[in-house]
């Protein structure tokens, strides 16, 4: 029993003294790191090794809606940069989301909050909205997506989209995901400018569950395979 | 023997926490800019003028997308219009507001031509620009004229 202590004693003391250095330097560490941080070979081994490790939480944004001056784009160096509008002042009182501006701007006009002009100079003229569904049923597994023409036509005139993104037809647009991340399709303005394609994104179009009865189509490789 | 290993240990520590800041300061960059910023740069530059900065959110709350996309002619594409200020005194693009009238007028060079010297042209944030185009390295950017 004795000895057992002593042996805890005396492994507490030995890491300690090892540690000791260890520990000074974690104190100085803040104001030396930035100068001290510079020789090429010692960056050499570091990055083997953060490469390797594995980011089990990505950290979220924390400053979203930077000011201008303080957004990485504008150069604070200009004078006008420090005139402009920062976002958050815009945003106040607004909806939120937790991606693209952090504002939702389909309901922003839904519950009337935002009146944007439909017009350039006319403010009492407005937009031509048509209230038509269109589902399109997926191949894959996911929920089949639901197309409201009434949140597009609040914002968009017809001629935006049809014919040259859509062709205004049943079964004429081939749409895939590929295309759409790559900016075809719907990804003309989804992933650009309206709500971008984030996996908290994917219900927003892929809404409408399966038919209980639903079972995956076969491929034509299945079909056409002679000793199925 | 101790201190042999204590030293590498603070060697270790010190590189790490280097890098560590170093990528802390590249990742913050561009992550702050709001989304859907469109960054145009098609003759700014070579005219030694800093890069355009548009912002979509502050035109959205005021305008529908309509007005510039199917009134204006503004296509879909990032530097895809070939805005140039002899079009926009014309009253085309930017002008048919930013002429005195609607908005502020061509006078107020720096609150367009704001973005940092060397910028590509661009849309900030969008999926296309994750996927398929290099990083952007915007610490990068203001370094250069400083060494030349």
């Amino acid at each position: 029993m004795r000895q057992q202590l002593k042996i805890y004693v005396g492994s507490a003391v030995l890491a300690l003294l090892v540690s000791a250095p260890a520990l000074a330097a974690d104190a100085g560490l803040f104001s030396g790191a930035m100068q001290q941080a510079a020789p090429g070979e010692h960056l050499l081994l570091a990055d083997v090794s953060s490469s390797n490790t594995f980011n089990r939480n990505l950290k979220k944004e924390k400053d979203p809606n930077a000011a201008p001056s303080e957004d990485g784009y504008h150069d604070p160096e200009n004078e006008g940069t420090h005139i402009l509008q920062p976002p958050k002042d815009a945003y106040t009182g607004l909806p939120t989301t937790e991606f693209g501006n952090h504002v939702d701007w389909v309901k922003s006009i839904d519950e009337k909050k935002l009146s944007p002009r439909w017009d350039r100079i006319n403010s009492s003229e407005e937009p031509f909205v048509m209230d038509m569904d269109i589902v399109r049923e997926v191949k894959a597994s996911v929920p089949d997506v639901v197309f409201p023409h009434r949140q597009h036509t609040e914002w968009l005139a017809c001629a935006n989209c049809h014919p040259a993104i859509f062709v205004p037809q049943k079964g004429a647009n081939q749409i895939n995901m590929s295309a759409i991340l790559l900016g075809q399709k719907c990804g003309v303005c989804h992933g650009k400018v309206s709500f971008p394609i984030t996996t908290k994104t994917c219900s927003k179009c892929h809404s409408k569950p399966k038919p209980a009865d639903w079972s995956p189509p076969l491929s034509d490789a299945t079909l056409k395979n002679p000793w199925r | 023997m101790t201190s042999y290993k204590a030293d590498r240990s603070i060697k270790w520590r010190f590189s790490i926490l280097g890098v560590l800041a170093g990528l802390a300061l590249l990742a913050m960059a561009p992550a702050k800019a709001e989304y859907a910023d469109v960054i145009i740069n098609n003759y700014a530059d070579a005219a030694g003028m800093r890069p355009v900065v548009f912002p979509h959110w502050f035109h959205r709350i005021r305008f529908r997308c309509k007005v510039c996309h199917a009134d204006l002619g503004f296509q879909f594409k990032a530097g895809g219009n070939k805005i140039t200020m002899a079009k926009i005194i014309d009253g085309k693009f930017c002008g048919a507001c930013h002429n005195g009238e609607v908005a502020w007028s061509v006078e107020n060079c720096n609150m367009c031509h704001s973005g940092i010297p060397g910028t590509p042209t661009h849309i900030h944030g969008s999926t296309v620009q994750r996927l398929v185009s290099p990083p952007y390295k915007a610490l990068n950017a203001p370094q250069q004229p400083a060494q030349q």
